[in-house]
C-alpha cells in the first residue's frame, strides 16, 4: 500500500532546464559584451602596434591604416638608439619607483595608526585623509608653485624643472588613497589577531611587520599597483614643473620631443607609448597572481 | 604560585558601567568559570585580567604582584579567543613558537616546547598546515597549544568553544579539562553555557549586570543558589518560580500556591523561613526533577498533588510536563512510562526537601 503511494509520487511531470536556459541566456550577454568591451579597449593598443611596425612613408601613404604591407623595426631602432627617450624611461623609473617606495611606507603606517590605535582624532583624521584625495590635482599647481618659490628664496633650494621634485609631488595623490585602502584591509583583520600578538609579546611595530603586512598583502599589493599606476602615467605635473628635455618624463618627454611644432612623428610616438606602457602591464602580469584574496581565510572562524 | 586576585575592580565606558566592582580570589591552579547572560561583564572582566582593557578602578594582582599599569605580555598570561586568532599566514609551528621567538628563546628550548605541546594537544601531525587547512575543533586545539607553550601563570579563556558545534563542543569541553589536569595552571575561563560552567570549574563566578551574583563550587550553586538570578541560571531547565504566601499552619509553616494547593514546609526550616510569614511577593523555587510523577513509596515532605498537563516533551530517558498553576508555567520531570498525556490530569509530587524560598523583592534566596 505503502508502495503504491510512493511510486504514484514519483510519477509526476518534471519540467527540465529551465534554470540551466536562463543560464544559457546569460552567457550569451555577457559573452557579447565582454567582446564589445575587448575591442573597444583593445582597439587603441592594436592600432599603436600596428603603426609602431610602419615605416614613415607607409604612414604618410593613404592605404588601409589596418594592415602593414611592409613591417619594419626602423622605428624601435631609431628610439631606442637616441639617448633622450633613455633619459626620459630612466627618469620615470626612479620617479616611479621611489614614489610607490615613499607612499607605501606613509601609507601603511598611517593606515596602521588610523586602523588600529584609538587616539583622540583619529577617526576625523581618517576622514581627511580621504577628503584630500577629492581636490583635483590642477588646482595644486598655483599653491605648488607658490611653496616652491618660498623654499627657494628660504633655502636657495631650486625645486622647480628637476624630475626628482616629481617624488615629493606624486605622493600627495598616491597617499591618500593608498592609505585609505590600507584602512580599509587593516580594518577588515579581526581585533584579536592584534590582541593575541600584544600577548604573545609584539610591540605595535612587530605587529605591523610580523602580523599585518603578510596578512593584509593583497591590499598592500593594490596599494602598490596603484601608486606605481598614478606615477608611472601622470602628465599634467610633470608638464608643470619640469621643462628641460633631461628633466622629462616619459609621457611629457614622448609628447614634447616627438612632436616638433606641426609634424607628428607618429611612428616613434606609437613606438614611444607602447614601450612606455609595458613596464605597468609586467608588473600587473606578475603581481595578479598575489591578488587572489583568502590570505585571512582560516584566521577565525571559517 | 599565581593566585589571581580583584579588588573592587570597575571597568567603565565613558561613564557606562560595565563591571561594577568585582572581588574575586583565584587560587593557584584552579580552575575558575566566569558565567552569565551576555553583557554581563565577563568578558570585559577576562580582558581586564589579561590587560587588554584598561581597569576605571580597584586592583588587579597576578602572583601577588599589582598588574594594574603592566601591559599584557609582561603579565605572563596566555589567552585563547573565541574565533581561536591564529595568524593566518602562519603554519601551526610558527603560531605556536611565535611568542617565543619574540622573547628570543633558544631555538631547541622552542622546539622542544612546542613539540611537547603538540603532543599534549595530539597535534603534532599538523605542525606544518596553515590554519586554514584546519577544522574548527583542530583550531581550538593549536590556539590552546600556542597558549600552553609559553608556559604562562594563568590562562584565559574567552568563550573558547562558543564557534564549535554542539558535538564537537562536548568533546572539547572534555579535551580543556584533560589539559588542565595535565598542565595544572591557575585558569579563567569565560563563557555564557552554564553547562560547560558546572562541568568545567573547580569554582563558578556567576555574573549579572557587572556584579559577581555568588562564587562556589558547582554544586553549590545548584543546590543553594544565593540569589533568584543564579537559581535561574544554573539548571537546564531551568528552576519553577511560583508566586506563594507563607502561613502559620496546623504543626508549622506552609507555603500556599493557589486557595485548593498548599504544600508543608520541611520541618527543619521552620525557624529560618519564620520571620518571612505572610509577606508579600514570595516566590517557591523547585527546580523541575523535583516535580515528579507520584510513586508507591514515599519519603518525607513528599507532596503529591493532581494536576493537569498543558504539554509532554519526551526526551527519552526522561519526559518532561509542563502544566500551570496561577498563571505561572510550570515544568516537571517525570518517568517515561509514568504515562503523562496532554490534556489528561496526573498525579504529580513535589519534593519540598528541595525548595528554596524567594523574596521576588530583593532576589534573595532565603
Amino acid at each position: 500500500m505503502a508502495d503504491a503511494a510512493l511510486a504514484a509520487g514519483t510519477v509526476r511531470p518534471v519540467k527540465y532546464g529551465s534554470i540551466s536556459r536562463d543560464r544559457k541566456w546569460a552567457l550569451r550577454w555577457s559573452y557579447f559584451f565582454l567582446v564589445l568591451f575587448v575591442i573597444f579597449f583593445l582597439m587603441p593598443p592594436v592600432y599603436m602596434f600596428i603603426t609602431s611596425i610602419k615605416s614613415k612613408a607607409e604612414i604618410a601613404a593613404v592605404t588601409n591604416p589596418w594592415w602593414v604591407y611592409s613591417p619594419t623595426l626602423e622605428n624601435y631602432i631609431e628610439l631606442l638608439s637616441r639617448n633622450q627617450y633613455l633619459i626620459f624611461f630612466r627618469n620615470s623609473a626612479i620617479v616611479s619607483v621611489c614614489v610607490v617606495a615613499v607612499t607605501m611606507l606613509i601609507s601603511v603606517t598611517a593606515a596602521f595608526a588610523l586602523a588600529r590605535m584609538k587616539f583622540w582624532g583619529s577617526a576625523t583624521l581618517a576622514t581627511g585623509v580621504f577628503l584630500t584625495y577629492l581636490i583635483p590635482d590642477t588646482l595644486l599647481f598655483i599653491p605648488l608653485f607658490k611653496m616652491f618659490a618660498w623654499v627657494r628664496d628660504t633655502t636657495g633650494i631650486e625645486l622647480m624643472n628637476h624630475w626628482w621634485t616629481l617624488i615629493i609631488i606624486y605622493p600627495t595623490l598616491s597617499v591618500p588613497f593608498a592609505t585609505w585602502i590600507m584602512i580599509g584591509y587593516f580594518a577588515s583583520i579581526p581585533k584579536e589577531l592584534d590582541e593575541a600578538a600584544l600577548i604573545d609579546g609584539a610591540s605595535w611595530l612587530q605587529t605591523l611587520t610580523k602580523i599585518f603586512i603578510p596578512v593584509a598583502l593583497p591590499g598592500i599589493i593594490a596599494a602598490t599597483i596603484f601608486s606605481f599606476t598614478v606615477s608611472w602615467a601622470q602628465f599634467l605635473y610633470p608638464l608643470a614643473f619640469t621643462t628641460s628635455t633631461d628633466q622629462l618624463v616619459l609621457p611629457v618627454g614622448i609628447v614634447t620631443t616627438l612632436i616638433k611644432g606641426d609634424v607628428f612623428n607618429w611612428g616613434e610616438i606609437m613606438t614611444g607609448a607602447l614601450l612606455g606602457a609595458a613596464p605597468p602591464l609586467i608588473i600587473y602580469a606578475f603581481l595578479m597572481d598575489y591578488y587572489i584574496a583568502g590570505l585571512t581565510a582560516g584566521a577565525t572562524k571559517g | 604560585m599565581a593566585q589571581v586576585t580583584l579588588r573592587k575592580v570597575v571597568k567603565k565606558y565613558d561613564e557606562v558601567p560595565a563591571v561594577r566592582g568585582v572581588d574575586l580570589d583565584i587560587a593557584d591552579k584552579e580552575f575558575i568559570v566566569l558565567v552569565g547572560p551576555s553583557g554581563c561583564g565577563k568578558s570585559t572582566t577576562l580582558r581586564m585580567i589579561a590587560g587588554l582593557e584598561e581597569i576605571t578602578g580597584g586592583d588587579i594582582a597576578i602572583g601577588g604582584d599589582v598588574v594594574n599599569d603592566v601591559p599584557p605580555k609582561d603579565r605572563d598570561i596566555a589567552m585563547v579567543f573565541q574565533n581561536y586568532a591564529l595568524y593566518p599566514h602562519m603554519n601551526v609551528y610558527e603560531n605556536m613558537s611565535f611568542g617565543l621567538k619574540l622573547k628570543r628563546r633558544p631555538k631547541d628550548e622552542i622546539d622542544r616546547r612546542v613539540k611537547q605541546a603538540a603532543q599534549i594537544l595530539d597535534i603534532t601531525e599538523l605542525l606544518d598546515r596553515k590554519p586554514k587547512q584546519l577544522s574548527g575543533g583542530q583550531r581550538q586545539r593549536v590556539a590552546m597549544g600556542r597558549a600552553i607553550v609559553r608556559d604562562p601563570k594563568v590562562f584565559l579563556f574567552d568563550e573558547p568553544l562558543s564557534n564549535l558545534d554542539a558535538k564537537l563542543r562536548v568533546q572539547m569541553r572534555t579535551e580543556i579539562k584533560k589539559v588542565h589536569q595535565k598542565v595544572r595552571t591557575t585558569t579563567v575561563y569565560v563563557t555564557h553555557d552554564q553547562v560547560e560552567a558546572m562541568t568545567l570549574a573547580d569554582r563558578v563566578v556567576v555574573m549579572n549586570a557587572g556584579l559577581i551574583e555568588q562564587v562556589g563550587s558547582p554544586n553549590d550553586l545548584y543546590h543553594s543558589p544565593a540569589t533568584k538570578f543564579v537559581a535561574g541560571f544554573i539548571g537546564s531547565p531551568a528552576m519553577n518560580f511560583i508566586p506563594c504566601k507563607l502561613e502559620q499552619a496546623a504543626g508549622g509553616l506552609r507555603v500556599k500556591l493557589t486557595d485548593t494547593l498548599a504544600f508543608p514546609v520541611p520541618a527543619d526550616r521552620t525557624s529560618r523561613y519564620t520571620a518571612h510569614l505572610n509577606k508579600p511577593s514570595l516566590v517557591l523555587g523547585l527546580r523541575p526533577e523535583h516535580i515528579m510523577e507520584t510513586r508507591p513509596h514515599s519519603e518525607p515532605n513528599q507532596h503529591d498533588f493532581d494536576q493537569k498537563i498543558d504539554v509532554v516533551e519526551p526526551m527519552g530517558m526522561e519526559t518532561l510536563v509542563y502544566f500551570a498553576i496561577n498563571g505561572t508555567d510550570i515544568c516537571g520531570r517525570v518517568n517515561p512510562n509514568a504515562g503523562a498525556a496532554e490534556g489528561r490530569s496526573m498525579k504529580l509530587r513535589a519534593d519540598l526537601n528541595n525548595m528554596h524560598l524567594i523574596d521576588d523583592t530583593t532576589g534573595k534566596v532565603l
